[in-house]
C-alpha cells in the first residue's frame, strides 16, 4: 500500500548503471505510475498554453502579459484549488463531498453579515472558517456515526447549506466592506500575489500530511480497505469525521478568498465547485472509489481547467464549446489512466526484440 | 485521571457552546431590506380616489436573488398603500408544478384580480386561463404567458430595449470622445436564458447602427463570483477596451471588483436592472461604471396599482379609454450621473 502512494519520482532514484532499462523500468514501477500521470498532465497544460500562443500571437508576443495571465490563471485556480485538496482527502479516504459549494457559500455569507463585519477581518475569517469546519463535521458526523451514504449525507447538507445562507443573507448580495479582505485579492507578496501563496501552502500542507504523517496513511488505509484498517487499529470512524472536517475546513479558506475576489458573498456563490472539485481531483489520478490519489495530481487537473477557461476567453468562444470540451478532458484524462503506461514500454521492448 | 477527562470535556463543551452563541448573534442583518418602489394614493389623480373594496392576489417565485426579492416587497408595499385594497399573496415554491397547486389554492378563493409573475411563462399559461374562465382577471407579470386568453393585463419589462439602450449609450459616447473603431466587450448573464439572448441580440443591434461589434462576449451565471471570473478573463482577453455592458449590476459587484483588481480604468462600463449600490455609484462617479440601464421590479408595484383598476372597473385616468390597456412593455431607462438623483427611489 504504502508503495502505491508515492508520488514523488525523486523518492526513488534511477540507478545509474544501465540507464535505458532502469527508466523503463522507473515507467513502469507501480511506484512511479502518479508521476507518469501527472507528467501527462504537465503535457496537456503545456499543449494548451501553445494553443493559446499559436491562436492569439499578439497577446503571447508581450512577455508582461504572459507573467500577468499566469498569474491570472492561478489566481482563478486558487479558490477551488483549496477545496479541491479538501475533496481529495474525502474520496482518498473513501468518501465524497458534494457540498463543498454549497459550505463555500454558507460560510461566505456567515462571514459577510453585518455583524459579522463589525467584528473586522479577524471576526470574518474566524467566522468562515468555523462554519466550514463546523458543516464539514456535521457531514463527518451524519456518515461516520448515521452510518449514512457519503452521497446522501453531504447531498442533505449541499441543499440545507444554501438554504441556510439564503435565509441568514435574506437572498440579498453582501458586500464585503472590510478593505483588509477585499485586499487579500490584490495584495502580493515578493511579486506573487497571496492567493497563489495561500493556495501553494495549502497544497504544501495537503502534501506532507498525506504523504509523511500518519493521518495520511490512515486515510489511504481507511479508503482502500475500512475492514482491514478496522482490524489494524485504526479508528475508522474518527478518521472519517476528520477528513469530513478537513474539506470543511478548506471550504471556509476557500470562502474567504472567494469573498475577497468578488468583494462580496451571496447565497448563490460558488455554484457546482463540488462538481469541478470532483473532476479535478479524479483527472488528477484520485481513485473515485478511495484509496489512491495525489494532491500535486487534484492540483494539475485545477490547472488544467483554468487554463481551459482562460483559452476560450482570450479566444472569444462560447461558453457552450468550452464545456463541450471540459466534458471531454474528464473523459480523455481518465481513459489515459486506464491506460497503463507499463503495457506500452512492454510492447516497445517486444517489437524491438523480434 | 477521571476528573481531568471530565474538566476536559466540561471546557471544550462549554467553549463549543460558546463559540456557537457568537456564531449564531452573527447572523444578524440590521440593515433591513430597501425600501419599496410604491406610489401612493396621492393628488387629485382620479385613480388615486378610494374605489370599491377588493382583494388582489399575488403569486411571484421564491426569491433566489435581490431583483425577485424586490419584485415581492414592492407587490406587498404598493398594495399596503392603498386603503381600498385586501392583499392575498401565496408562496409560489420551487418550480413551476408548485405554483399552479398554489394558483389553484388562490383561484378557490376568488380574489378580485390575481397578480401573477410565473417560473414559466409557458408551463402556467394554463393556470391563468383557468382563473380567467373563472371570472378573475389575470395581470401577467414580466414572463408572458402564451396566449392572449390567459390574461387581462400584461406587464413586462423590455429585454431587447436594455440592450438596445446600452447600445445607445456606447454609441453616443465614443462619438463624443471620437472613437472610430472601440473595442467592446460583453459580460452577459446565465446563455441559456431566453431574456440573456434577447439582450445581447438588442446589443448587437444598437450597436450595429454605427458600424460597431462585439469584441468578446463572456456568459457569467448572475452570482458575484462568476461576474468576477468572467470579467478577469475577459480583461485578459482584450489589453485595452473602450466599452464594457454587464447585464446584471448584481453579478456586477464582481464585475467591478475583477476590474479593480486588474488595474483597469481606460474604458466605461454600462451596468444593467440598475440596482440601488449601482446608481449610488454611478452618482458618485468614481468607478469606470458611467450608467446603468433599467429592468426595474418596480412593475410588480404597478401591476398591482393596474389590478386594483381592473377589478374596480376603471381605466387609466390620463387615457381616453374607459379601461386598462392590455399589453404594458416598460421602457428601459438609461441611468447616469445626470439624472441618477431621480432613479435613487427606484434602485433595489
Amino acid at each position: 500500500m504504502k508503495a502505491t502512494t508515492t508520488a514523488d519520482p525523486g523518492a526513488h532514484p534511477v540507478a545509474k548503471t544501465d540507464g535505458g532499462a532502469s527508466l523503463r523500468r522507473w515507467w513502469t514501477s507501480e511506484s512511479n505510475e502518479f508521476a507518469g500521470r501527472n507528467l501527462g498532465l504537465l503535457g496537456v497544460l503545456v499543449v494548451l498554453v501553445i494553443i493559446g500562443a499559436v491562436t492569439r500571437p499578439d497577446l503571447y508576443g508581450d512577455p508582461e502579459w504572459v507573467r500577468n495571465n499566469v498569474f491570472t490563471i492561478l489566481q482563478q485556480a486558487s479558490a477551488i484549488g483549496v477545496v479541491t485538496v479538501g475533496m481529495t482527502f474525502v474520496i482518498i479516504g473513501g468518501g465524497i463531498d458534494l457540498s463543498v459549494g454549497a459550505i463555500m457559500a454558507l460560510a461566505g455569507v456567515w462571514a459577510t453579515t453585518l455583524a459579522t463585519q463589525s467584528y473586522g477581518p479577524g471576526g470574518m475569517i474566524f467566522t468562515a472558517i468555523v462554519v466550514g469546519i463546523g458543516a464539514g463535521l456535521v457531514n463527518g458526523l451524519l456518515v461516520s456515526y448515521g452510518r449514512l451514504v457519503p452521497f446522501i449525507a453531504t447531498l442533505a447538507m449541499m441543499v440545507a447549506a444554501r438554504g441556510l445562507a439564503a435565509s441568514i443573507s435574506g437572498k440579498q448580495t453582501q458586500i464585503s466592506q472590510s478593505a483588509v479582505i477585499n485586499d487579500i485579492a490584490t495584495t502580493k507578496i515578493l511579486g506573487v500575489p497571496l492567493l497563489i501563496v495561500i493556495l501553494a501552502l495549502v497544497v504544501a500542507a495537503g502534501w506532507v500530511l498525506l504523504n509523511r504523517t500518519t493521518f495520511g496513511r490512515r486515510t489511504i488505509a481507511v479508503g482502500g480497505n475500512p475492514e482491514a484498517a478496522r482490524l489494524a487499529g485504526i479508528n475508522v470512524r474518527v478518521q472519517t469525521l476528520l477528513l469530513y472536517g478537513l474539506s470543511g475546513l478548506c471550504c471556509g479558506i476557500g470562502a474567504i478568498m472567494l469573498t475577497a475576489q468578488a468583494n462580496s458573498a451571496q447565497a448563490a456563490m460558488a455554484n457546482l465547485y463540488e462538481l469541478d472539485a470532483i473532476a479535478a481531483a479524479i483527472i488528477g489520478g484520485t481513485l473515485l472509489s478511495g484509496g489512491r490519489g495525489t494532491i500535486i495530481g487534484a492540483l494539475f487537473g485545477v490547472l488544467v481547467f483554468s487554463t481551459i477557461t482562460n483559452l476560450f476567453a482570450i479566444n472569444g468562444l462560447s461558453t457552450e464549446s468550452q464545456n463541450m470540451i471540459k466534458g471531454g478532458i474528464i473523459v480523455a484524462a481518465v481513459l489515459i489512466q486506464q491506460f497503463r503506461f507499463g503495457s506500452l514500454t512492454k510492447l516497445f521492448s517486444r517489437t524491438a526484440k523480434p | 485521571m477521571i476528573q481531568d477527562n471530565s474538566r476536559r470535556r466540561l471546557l471544550f463543551g462549554g467553549a463549543v457552546l460558546g463559540a456557537g452563541a457568537l456564531l449564531t448573534a452573527c447572523t444578524s442583518n440590521e440593515a433591513g431590506p430597501t425600501t419599496a418602489q410604491t406610489k401612493g394614493p396621492e393628488g387629485d389623480n382620479a385613480n388615486a380616489a378610494a374605489g370599491k373594496a377588493v382583494t388582489i392576489g399575488f403569486s411571484a417565485p421564491a426569491a433566489d436573488h435581490g431583483w425577485m426579492a424586490a419584485i415581492t416587497n414592492n407587490a406587498k408595499a404598493q398594495a399596503g398603500a392603498y386603503p381600498d385594497v385586501t392583499f392575498t399573496s401565496v408562496e409560489a415554491g420551487a418550480d413551476a408544478a408548485a405554483q399552479r397547486a398554489a394558483l389553484d389554492t388562490l383561484i378557490s378563493q376568488k380574489p378580485d384580480a390575481i397578480v401573477m409573475l410565473p417560473h414559466d411563462g409557458k408551463e402556467l399559461t394554463a393556470s391563468g386561463l383557468k382563473a380567467m374562465q373563472a371570472g378573475i382577471p389575470v395581470i401577467n407579470l414580466d414572463r408572458s404567458f402564451t396566449q392572449a386568453l390567459a390574461y387581462r393585463v400584461m406587464i413586462k419589462g423590455d429585454n431587447y430595449g436594455m440592450g438596445v439602450s446600452a447600445g445607445n449609450f456606447v454609441v453616443a459616447q465614443m462619438k463624443a470622445k471620437g472613437v472610430t473603431n472601440p473595442v467592446i466587450g460583453e459580460i452577459a448573464g446565465i446563455d441559456s436564458l431566453e431574456l440573456t439572448q434577447e439582450r445581447s441580440q438588442g446589443f448587437k443591434d444598437a450597436l450595429a447602427t454605427a458600424g460597431f461589434t462585439v469584441a468578446n462576449r463572456r456568459a457569467a451565471e448572475f452570482t458575484v463570483d462568476s461576474g468576477q471570473r468572467e470579467a478577469t478573463n475577459l480583461l485578459q482577453a482584450l489589453p485595452k477596451m473602450d466599452a464594457l455592458w454587464n447585464h446584471d449590476d448584481d453579478q456586477g459587484i464582481g464585475v467591478l471588483a475583477a476590474i479593480k483588481q486588474a488595474n483597469r480604468t481606460e474604458f466605461i462600463m454600462i451596468g444593467g436592472a440598475g440596482s440601488k449600490a449601482a446608481i449610488e455609484s454611478i452618482q458618485k462617479d468614481d468607478t469606470v461604471l458611467k450608467a446603468t440601464v433599467t429592468y426595474s421590479p418596480s412593475m410588480a408595484s404597478s401591476a398591482i396599482s393596474l389590478a386594483r383598476l381592473v377589478a374596480q372597473g376603471r381605466g387609466l385616468s390620463d387615457l381616453v379609454e374607459l379601461s386598462v390597456p392590455k399589453d404594458i412593455t416598460l421602457s428601459s431607462e438609461t441611468i447616469t450621473k445626470e439624472n441618477a438623483a431621480n432613479y435613487l427611489q427606484l434602485g433595489f
